[in-house]
Parts: structure tokens; C-alpha cells; sequence
């Protein structure tokens, strides 16, 4: 039986392997969820009522059921069902399937933050940008946009927070993330079992992380606080 | 030979006609008058001279150029309204000055857009912004704001906020400034310092169509003024005769409410 001085190393090793992991689905699915959110909220706001409502309702079934179950679904059905897996194997296949859950995920939540942005500026401000003889992009770029952003950027904080700890649903499809990587020491991995004190550092590193993000986010709120 | 003329105009929101018949002209240099009550279609004739709205019959001509004729879709381009907008100057009842631009900002980002359009801007790009931002400081100073031009909008007053639009509005040179009830939103306090300031435009000759409630003001200070109701013009004229002698009964009607306080 090794001490807890020698198993550190082991486990600190296994936890920010498992990290890293969390921080590539993290940020992949921002990545992902910032643009094609804006492409739903166009969507859900589009004159053309078959797509304002179709956007609707895709949008209604993702919020309205667990992130867990679409993971399950995006993971599973394409091998049980259609005999086919497209997400490829190993840990390559299943981040792929939780990169796509999330994305979709989270897109649909931006979508509605980014809907709620785009028409809480006043008709008023678009109204000056054309007397002023600005053209609609001109007025989207230099008028619009900054005040949407101002807007958005205390709910989307939000959502980026949950965001950090959501990440650790993956963990269902057996990603290896940080809990997986923690949890694996209470079942006995390369020597070391039964131990739960892993876990407790895993939850440090969430705590960090998402202590880091709040700070970032809050100094961005209080740069467009210049203006109301 | 008149600077704007507007013949015929109709407009129809829905099945409810805002805007009937709606003819008159306007000499340079003078400052003409809109009253009549609230949903009397004011504000519409207001929006349809600037494009915000399109009429659904007349025209509307501007030293001799037909800018609109609802008869001829050619007028109605789209790339040619942005520039025809810039005829006339927009003064909202709301300001609507950009928050996130300081007061100097907002007097030049139009003009910088514009000039951007044209060609030999980047050789002269310096040149070109220091004469935008040295004429927007003289319209800041016309204001009596020269001491405010880098106070974001949130930070001045309303009548503060409504001269810089005021100013914002003048950047662009345009013939014609429209005013849609500039003191409307302001405290009772601050009404003066924005009638003051539309005052002296008017004495500098500014052509001016003035949507207002300010019925001593629109006496004082306009050439002509026209009373709506319902969506026609029920009578117009010099603004001392119609104001102090309204010929219709309600126009009397509605200058009497105004009397009394």
C-alpha cells in the first residue's frame, strides 16, 4: 500500500490528462455554439414562417429535454439503429459525438440570448443610421452590434460557466474527461484504489477554472460599461 | 422657385389611411410648422419625407428633382434612397443618439462613413478626418457644447442629448431639417435651451419643417404652419394668421386647449 505523498504524482498525472480533455470539449463547443447560434436566432426570428417555426420547435426539443439523453442519442443511435457508427471508435469517436451534442446544445440556449439582444436594441437606432444615410451593414457593424454585444455578454457568462461543469455529462458516454479520470481511482486504476480524495481535486480544478473565467468575463462586462 | 414641394401624398397603414392628400410647399430659407393632435398623421408626413416610410401615392420634389413619385418605381431604388435620404436632416423626439459614440463621435461617424465611399480617401484619409472632426467641433460649439464633446450620451441631459443630435443632424448639410417633436420627451426645464437652439437655425434662414406642440414657439418662429386632422391638412397659412385666427372650427378647438394653459 503507497502512501498518498506517492500516489500524488499518479493521480495529478491522470487528472490533468482527463483536464485537457474537458478544456478541448470547453472550448470546441464554444467555438462551435457562438456562430451557429446566430444562425438559429436568424432562424427563429426569419419572416419566412415554415423555418421561424421549424427553428422553433428544434429549438423547444433541444432545451426542453436532458443534455445527457441527446448524448446518449447523438452517440448511440447511428450505430444501434441505422448499423452504422459515423462518429468513428475510440476516445476520437466519442469526443466527436460529445462535441456535436454540445455544440447543438448550447447553440439553441445562445440563439435565444442572441434573439433577445438583436431586439432589445431600439428601432430608433437603425431608424438614425439611415437618415444618416448609412447602409444596413453599416449600421448592423457600427451601430447595432456593440450594443447588442453589451447586452448579451451577463447571460452568455452565465451559459459559459454552466458550460464548464456540463462538460462532465460527457462522462456518460464514457469521455475521458476529469471525473472520469478522478472516478477511475475509486474502482482501481495503475495501483490505486478505493480512494475518493481524487475526486475532491477534481473539483478544484472546476473551482479554478471556472474562478478564472468569472474574472475574465467580469473584467469584459466592466469594458462596455462605459456606455449605456 | 420652392426648395421642397410634396404633392398629393397618401399613406395607408393597413386599411386605415393615415395620410390623406397631402399638398404643400416649401420656400428656402423658411421655417414651416406642423400642429394637430397626436395621431393626426404628423409624424408619418414627417417619416415619409425622410424614407422611413413610402407613401402609397404623390411626390415629393426637391429643388426641381423628383425624389419620389409613387408612379415611377425608378424613384424608389434602394441604393439611391440612402443618398436622397441625405436631403433632409432627422431630429427624433427621442434623440436616438449612439450610446456607445461620445457626443463628437456621433456629429462625425456619418460623415467619416461617407467619405470612406469616395474615391482618393485613403491617400487623404488624415486630411480628410481632421476637416470632419474640426467641423464637427464648430456644430458642437454652435450647440454650446463645445465643453461636452467627449461626454458619452449617457452622461449629458436631454436637452443636451437632443442638441447633439440637433448637431448630428447639421453634419450632413442637409436642405432640409426635419424636427419630430424635439422637446416632446424633455423635462418642462429643458425645453427652452433645444427652442433656443432651433430659434437661431431658424434665424440663420435653415429651411426647417417642425412637427411641434410648442404652439407659442411654432407662432414665433415658423413662416408657415399647417394644422392636421385626421390625416388631411385642414387649413395652412402664415403661422402669426392661422395660430391667432384660425378660420376652421377645429383648429379653433384645438388652439383653445392650448390657450387655457
Amino acid at each position: 500500500m503507497s502512501t498518498i505523498m506517492e500516489q500524488m504524482p499518479i493521480v495529478f498525472q491522470a487528472l490533468n490528462v482527463g483536464f485537457v480533455q474537458t478544456l478541448k470539449l470547453f472550448f470546441v463547443t464554444l467555438l462551435g455554439a457562438f456562430p451557429l447560434g446566430l444562425v438559429i436566432a436568424f432562424g427563429s426570428m426569419s419572416g419566412f414562417r415554415p423555418l421561424r417555426y421549424l427553428t422553433r420547435i428544434f429549438v423547444w426539443i433541444i432545451r426542453g429535454t436532458p443534455l445527457m439523453i441527446q448524448l446518449l442519442i447523438i452517440y448511440y443511435f447511428p450505430g444501434l439503429v441505422l448499423g452504422k457508427t459515423i462518429w468513428g471508435g475510440g476516445e476520437d469517436g466519442r469526443f466527436l459525438a460529445a462535441a456535436v451534442s454540445f455544440i447543438v446544445n448550447y447553440a439553441c440556449y445562445f440563439s435565444e440570448i442572441y434573439r433577445g439582444g438583436i431586439q432589445s436594441v431600439p428601432k430608433g437606432q437603425q431608424e438614425a443610421g439611415l437618415v444618416l444615410g448609412m447602409t444596413k451593414s453599416q449600421i448592423f457593424f457600427k451601430v447595432t452590434l456593440l450594443q447588442m454585444i453589451k447586452r448579451i455578454v451577463p447571460p452568455i457568462s452565465n451559459e459559459i460557466i454552466t458550460l464548464v461543469k456540463d462538460t462532465s455529462l460527457a462522462r456518460i458516454i464514457a469521455l475521458q474527461e476529469i471525473i472520469w479520470a478522478g472516478q477511475a481511482f475509486l474502482k482501481g486504476s495503475q495501483g490505486i484504489s478505493g480512494q475518493i480524495w481524487p475526486l475532491f481535486f477534481t473539483a478544484v480544478y472546476y473551482l479554478v477554472f471556472s474562478g478564472i473565467l468569472t474574472l475574465l468575463l467580469g473584467w469584459l462586462e466592466r469594458k462596455l460599461d462605459y456606455f449605456k | 422657385m420652392a426648395i421642397l414641394e410634396v404633392r398629393n401624398i397618401e399613406k395607408s397603414f393597413g386599411s386605415t389611411k393615415v395620410l390623406k392628400n397631402i399638398d404643400f410647399s416649401l420656400e428656402q430659407g423658411q421655417a414651416l410648422a406642423i400642429i394637430g393632435s397626436s395621431g393626426s398623421g404628423k409624424t408619418t408626413l414627417l417619416r415619409c419625407l425622410n424614407f422611413l416610410e413610402r407613401p402609397d401615392k404623390g411626390k415629393i420634389v426637391v429643388q426641381g428633382e423628383t425624389l419620389f413619385d409613387a408612379d415611377d418605381p425608378a424613384t424608389m431604388r434602394e441604393k439611391d434612397v440612402r443618398m436622397k435620404r441625405l436631403h433632409f436632416g432627422m431630429v427624433f423626439q427621442s434623440f436616438n443618439l449612439f450610446p456607445q459614440y461620445t457626443a463628437l463621435e456621433n456629429v462625425m461617424l456619418a460623415n467619416q462613413l461617407l467619405e470612406k465611399e469616395k474615391p482618393g480617401f485613403k491617400e487623404h484619409k488624415k486630411e480628410i478626418y481632421a476637416q470632419i472632426e474640426e467641423h464637427a467641433k464648430e456644430l458642437l460649439d454652435k450647440m454650446g457644447l463645445s465643453d461636452r464633446a467627449d461626454h458619452y450620451p449617457h452622461q449629458l441631459s436631454g436637452g443636451q442629448q437632443q442638441r447633439v443630435a440637433i448637431a448630428r443632424a447639421l453634419a450632413l448639410h442637409p436642405d432640409i431639417l426635419c424636427f419630430d417633436e424635439p422637446t416632446s420627451a424633455l423635462d418642462p426645464e429643458l425645453t427652452g435651451e433645444v427652442l433656443k437652439v432651433i430659434r437661431s437655425l431658424a434665424d440663420q434662414n435653415t429651411t426647417m419643417v417642425i412637427v411641434t406642440h410648442e404652439m407659442a414657439f411654432a407662432r414665433d418662429v415658423a413662416d408657415q404652419v399647417i394644422f392636421m386632422d385626421e390625416g388631411i391638412i385642414l387649413e395652412q397659412g402664415d403661422a402669426r394668421q392661422v395660430i391667432e385666427h384660425p378660420t376652421q372650427e377645429r383648429t379653433k378647438q384645438f388652439l383653445s386647449r392650448f390657450a387655457e394653459k
